[in-house]
């Protein structure tokens, strides 16, 4: 197993079985169009049952259903969006991954930027105000001396 | 004082944020469908698949629907409250028997009990989708226009009765 061509051979296995795990998705047409569009819906939807997975990914019965249902849709002829809003009507917008911009989500699209914002805001003053303190701290004459014979008594205090 | 008062409010105010978290659960997604008209269906009857039944039917009167099926282990749960339920006469009790055997679930009524005015068949779960359900048992309080008024997600325990369905059907029933 120490040899590197091993290793190969385990990280190619690896990629592979990632790459089956990618297929439940894979619906029964023979379009390629219409099976792009019918896995692409699919990652956008919540599956309810398992709520983190999409109804790709789920092999939860309801996710399996509602893949069937993506797939009849299409073939009916219904666009994306039509589809979308089937699902929103009967699940609520939970059912999104990317949840619309609406008044009850304004704070959690613009939540975190204004926070990041905010955070930035208190930096930059935080910064500033301690640079005024440094500027401000001036030294006395005696100071001055001693500080002069601390650096060697070399009367050019202020060497760049 | 102060750099040490701000901190402590941050904190604050974070704790309340996942205190009212913790509250929550996260199962009960609410339902666009309450204050809707309840989606449309033709089904057949389980115990006479001959007899066809809509929400027609059922117009004029204030009814719940409640989603159940022999294999789901919750309803088990639920089903000794319905059945006391519906000994009281209330309001009528219509199963929605969902992606079941008819076998299995004619055998399962004849062990627990059958508070059902009727149970429909939905064996494809397609009307459950159109209702929205997503984890069985679920039950909906319709009103006397055929109006999705209220939704039970999980099993209906004597206190949801006592507390929320049995006072909105009460209400809807004098409207």
């Amino acid at each position: 197993m120490r040899s590197p061509g091993a290793m190969l051979w385990l990280l190619a296995l690896l990629c592979l079985s990632g790459a089956a795990g990618a297929q439940t998705a894979q619906p029964t047409t023979d379009d390629p169009v219409a099976n792009k569009r019918a896995v692409s819906l699919a990652e956008e939807l919540r599956c309810l049952v398992c709520q983190n997975q999409t109804i790709a990914d789920s092999h939860a019965e309801l996710a399996v259903d509602l893949r069937r249902q993506i797939r009849e849709q299409i073939a009916q002829g219904r666009s994306d969006s039509q589809i979308i809003d089937y699902m929103v009507d009967r699940y609520g917008d939970f059912v999104l991954y990317r949840p619309p911009l609406k008044g009850t989500t304004l704070f959690l699209w613009f939540g975190p930027p204004a926070l990041l914002l905010l955070g930035l805001a208190f930096l930059f003053y935080y910064l500033k105000s301690r640079r005024q303190r440094v500027d401000e701290q001036q030294l006395s004459a005696s100071e001055q001396k001693e500080a002069r014979a601390l650096l060697g008594g070399d009367s050019e205090g202020e060497r760049k | 004082m102060n750099r040490y008062l701000i901190p402590l409010g941050v904190f604050l105010v974070l704790v309340v944020f996942l205190g009212i978290g913790l509250g929550l659960n996260p199962r009960e997604v609410p339902s666009p469908l309450i204050g809707k008209p309840a989606p449309a269906f033709k089904l057949a009857e389980l115990h006479e698949s001959g007899k066809v039944l809509g929400k027609e039917d059922m117009l004029g009167k204030v009814w719940l629907l409640n989603v159940w099926a022999s294999w789901c282990v919750s309803c088990r749960e639920e089903h000794p409250v319905l059945v006391e339920f519906s000994k009281r006469n209330v309001v009528p009790i219509y199963g929605l028997n969902y992606k079941d055997q008819r076998a299995e679930a004619l055998a399962w009524l004849k062990q627990f009990g059958d508070p059902y005015t009727a149970s429909i068949v939905d064996g494809d779960g397609r009307v459950g989708i159109d209702y929205g359900v997503y984890g069985v048992p679920e039950t909906f309080v319709i009103d006397k226009a055929g109006v999705i008024r209220y939704k039970q997600i999980g099993p209906v325990t004597p206190e949801a009765l006592k507390d929320k369905i049995l006072p909105l059907v009460q209400q809807l029933q004098q409207s």
